[in-house]
């Protein structure tokens, strides 16, 4: 029971995968890729975590969790939105000069 | 552990599949806006108040904005 | 490669990472435990440098390079996505001219909220280094503040309050304004985005050095950065029509 929490991370992981082999529609498959993204913040978290402290703040009486692997979440998440973003604004292209988002029809190179 | 850490834990997990089986994307913007506040309260109880501040802004509001503006952009063509 | 192949190879790719994530994670120490030699590091550094919120501190002071970098992305991930969602040339702008009705709840609520979440996302970005926040966080709170006005009025309101130039500049001179200061810390004291300004008294408004200004910083490139984002998406999905 105490590995929960890195196994939600590990299967947020796996199963954003399954849903990018499985979608057929390109948007779905975009958001799949943001749900495998937030495993890896769940991971970081867990690592920093400590029973009965407290949030990093200076003032807060006794130990506080680990800071540094939430300095690295925090901007991460920010960024990836804006990556998901410019996925996104590829998949709205390739609606607009083909017709079509299913990956499945779109498996020619066109020169 | 917890109890309440172990919730926490088990309904991200069930959020992050639910989204995942969710086929169609301007429905699958609801639910990720659900998982954004799932995640929230998982960040709040694992004491990190700055991350669940990203989250909070960023995975209920902005992300499934977007979806949703490319979902109507892109309707008539699938 | 056909669907049913894509699947096999997935389940095996699946398997053989799932197993490795297992053994990975069964070796990690346990969850909660007392062994964080990264907190014992940089939590008296923060201290030291007057600056109570230790994440801010480790973000904008000890590893300000890496936030560089992050920033640098968001910039260029912006910058795609608006090359990306800009008009073709077989594409015009049209305004409908039928607005659609907005609820009145949706308008009251949306124009109450609007001056309260600016203004908490100002303080959010300014008291940064004192409490939980930062430039990240209160950028998108300011960011999804602005565009309640779309929520509560009309797209056309929108477009008349937010004039794209302006944040795409204020984007670009935020971005600079940050390796500024780095240089300035380079030239002063030999150490690219070194802690220059005087370091104050721990919990004062204008302590901890360049974690401020940093914040400052990084919170309007961030906010002037969704602004350009989301207008890009809006225009795209409600005003782009092609024209043939």
């Amino acid at each position: 029971m105490s590995l929960l929490p890195y196994f939600v991370a590990g299967w947020l992981l796996l199963i954003g995968c399954f849903g990018v082999v499985r979608s057929r529609d390109l948007i779905h498959t975009v958001v799949c890729v943001a749900i495998a993204q937030s495993g890896t913040y769940v991971l970081l978290l867990s690592t920093g975590f400590q029973y009965g402290a407290s949030a990093p703040v200076q003032g807060a009486p006794g130990p506080v969790v680990d800071p540094v692997v939430q300095a690295l979440t925090l901007t991460d998440i920010v960024v990836s939105a804006t990556v998901t973003a410019l996925l996104l604004a590829l998949v709205i292209q390739i609606a607009k000069r083909t017709d079509t988002v299913d990956p499945d029809k779109l498996d020619e190179l066109r020169g | 552990m917890t109890p309440l850490l172990v919730v926490a834990f088990l309904l991200v997990a069930a959020g992050g599949t639910v989204v995942v089986l969710t086929h169609e994307p301007s429905r699958q913007a609801v639910t990720l806006s659900v998982y954004g506040v799932l995640l929230t309260l998982l960040f709040v109880l694992l004491q990190a108040p700055d991350v669940a501040l990203s989250q909070v802004a960023v995975g209920s509001a902005v992300v499934p904005l977007m979806v949703l503006l490319a979902v109507r952009k892109v309707r008539g063509k699938r | 490669m056909t669907r049913s192949a894509r699947w096999i190879v997935f389940w095996l790719g699946a398997g053989g990472v799932g197993a490795l994530i297992v053994l990975a994670l069964l070796k990690m120490p346990s969850f909660g435990g007392i062994v964080h030699p990264y907190r014992e590091l940089s939590v008296p550094a923060a201290i030291g440098r007057s600056a109570p919120n230790i994440v801010s501190s480790v973000n904008f002071d000890q590893r300000a390079l890496d936030t560089l970098g992050e920033e640098t992305i968001l910039l260029g991930s912006v910058v795609g996505a608006a090359a990306l969602l800009r008009p073709s040339k077989d594409e015009r702008e049209q305004l409908d001219q039928d607005e659609g009705r907005v609820l009145e709840a949706t308008k009251l609520l949306g124009y109450l909220m609007l001056p309260v979440t600016l203004i908490v996302g100002l303080d959010v970005v300014t008291h940064g280094h004192l409490t939980p926040g930062g430039g990240f966080q209160g950028g998108v709170v300011l960011a999804t503040a602005v565009h309640l006005l779309y929520v509560a009025g009309s797209y056309r309101m929108l477009r008349r309050v937010r004039p794209k130039t302006w944040y795409q500049v204020a984007e670009a001179v935020a971005g600079g304004a940050f390796v500024i200061l780095g240089l300035v810390g380079l030239l002063l004291t030999g150490a690219f985005l070194a802690n220059i300004f005087p370091r104050g008294v721990l919990g004062d408004l204008f302590s901890s050095g360049t974690v401020f200004y940093l914040n400052v910083a990084v919170g309007a490139e961030v906010t002037s950065g969704v602004v350009v984002l989301l207008s890009g998406f809006l225009a795209q999905a409600l005003s782009v029509r092609e024209v043939r």
